[in-house]
């Protein structure tokens, strides 16, 4: 699946986005930030506080217990701070 | 007749007294135009910056603006709506958003730009960076009362 990512997460992780594949057991939104922390330092870094990690599935807002079975695009960025 | 909706992303700046009287030019049932401007602050407490760099999320911040006019429409009697976001770089005193809302009765024109303008600034993926003299950066933290003031919007 596709992951992006937004603000000082693609800083940290020192990409936009990538094609990821989970394992099976990986099947919230919730587990794949936690697996993909568990990547390497920049990951670790970029995902060491998950609480404040927004999530967005095929562009629509999502909390951290969505499954991501069938996902297209997902994102992981910090609280919005537009307007 | 179905409300004319203008959202808008991009990178140029945007004419806002033009926005604002194509909202009631050429028809008569408009009574009540409410503009909000965000503009591009110098900087807090002597803290200057040289600029701000607004990143989105393409597609997403387009939707999610989408479905947040939508609940406006549905909550209020709006004649017209208009949301122009900018991004990419952007200096003090430039402008940054507009939300135009248009209705019969000045109440539901208020009450609507303010609810967009609260949702924008929680729920559409927009993020700033400060940028400092010396390329010396600082992502913008988000800010509680923002999400207070959102949350008001909620029906219980």
């Amino acid at each position: 699946m596709k992951v992006v990512y937004f603000a000082w997460v693609r800083e940290r992780i020192g990409k936009a986005e990538e094609t990821v594949e989970p394992p099976a057991e990986v099947r919230t939104v919730g587990e794949l930030i936690n697996w993909l922390a568990g990547r390497g330092e920049t990951y670790a870094h970029a995902f060491e506080t998950p609480r404040v990690i927004r999530a967005a599935i095929d562009h629509a807002h999502v909390p951290p217990e969505t499954a991501i079975a069938g996902a297209r695009e997902i994102a992981f960025f910090p609280p919005m701070t537009g307007g | 007749m179905t409300t004319p909706v203008t959202i808008r992303l991009q990178e140029a700046d945007f004419d806002t007294a033009r926005e604002v009287a194509a909202m009631s030019a050429g028809r008569t049932d408009v009574g009540a135009v409410v503009s909000f401007s965000g503009v591009c602050r110098g900087g807090v407490d002597g803290d200057a910056i040289d600029a701000l760099t607004l990143e989105h999320y393409p597609g997403m911040a387009e939707a999610e603006i989408g479905r947040h006019v939508e609940e406006a429409l549905a909550r209020w009697p709006l004649l017209g709506v208009t949301v122009i976001h900018r991004y990419g770089r952007i200096e003090p005193g430039e402008n940054i958003v507009l939300v135009v809302t248009a209705s019969s009765h000045r109440q539901a024109a208020f009450e609507a730009a303010e609810f967009l303008m609260d949702y924008l600034k929680t729920r559409a993926p927009f993020w700033k960076r400060e940028d400092r003299a010396a390329g010396d950066t600082n992502w913008v933290d988000a800010a509680a009362h923002d999400d207070a003031a959102a949350a008001r919007w909620t029906k219980s």
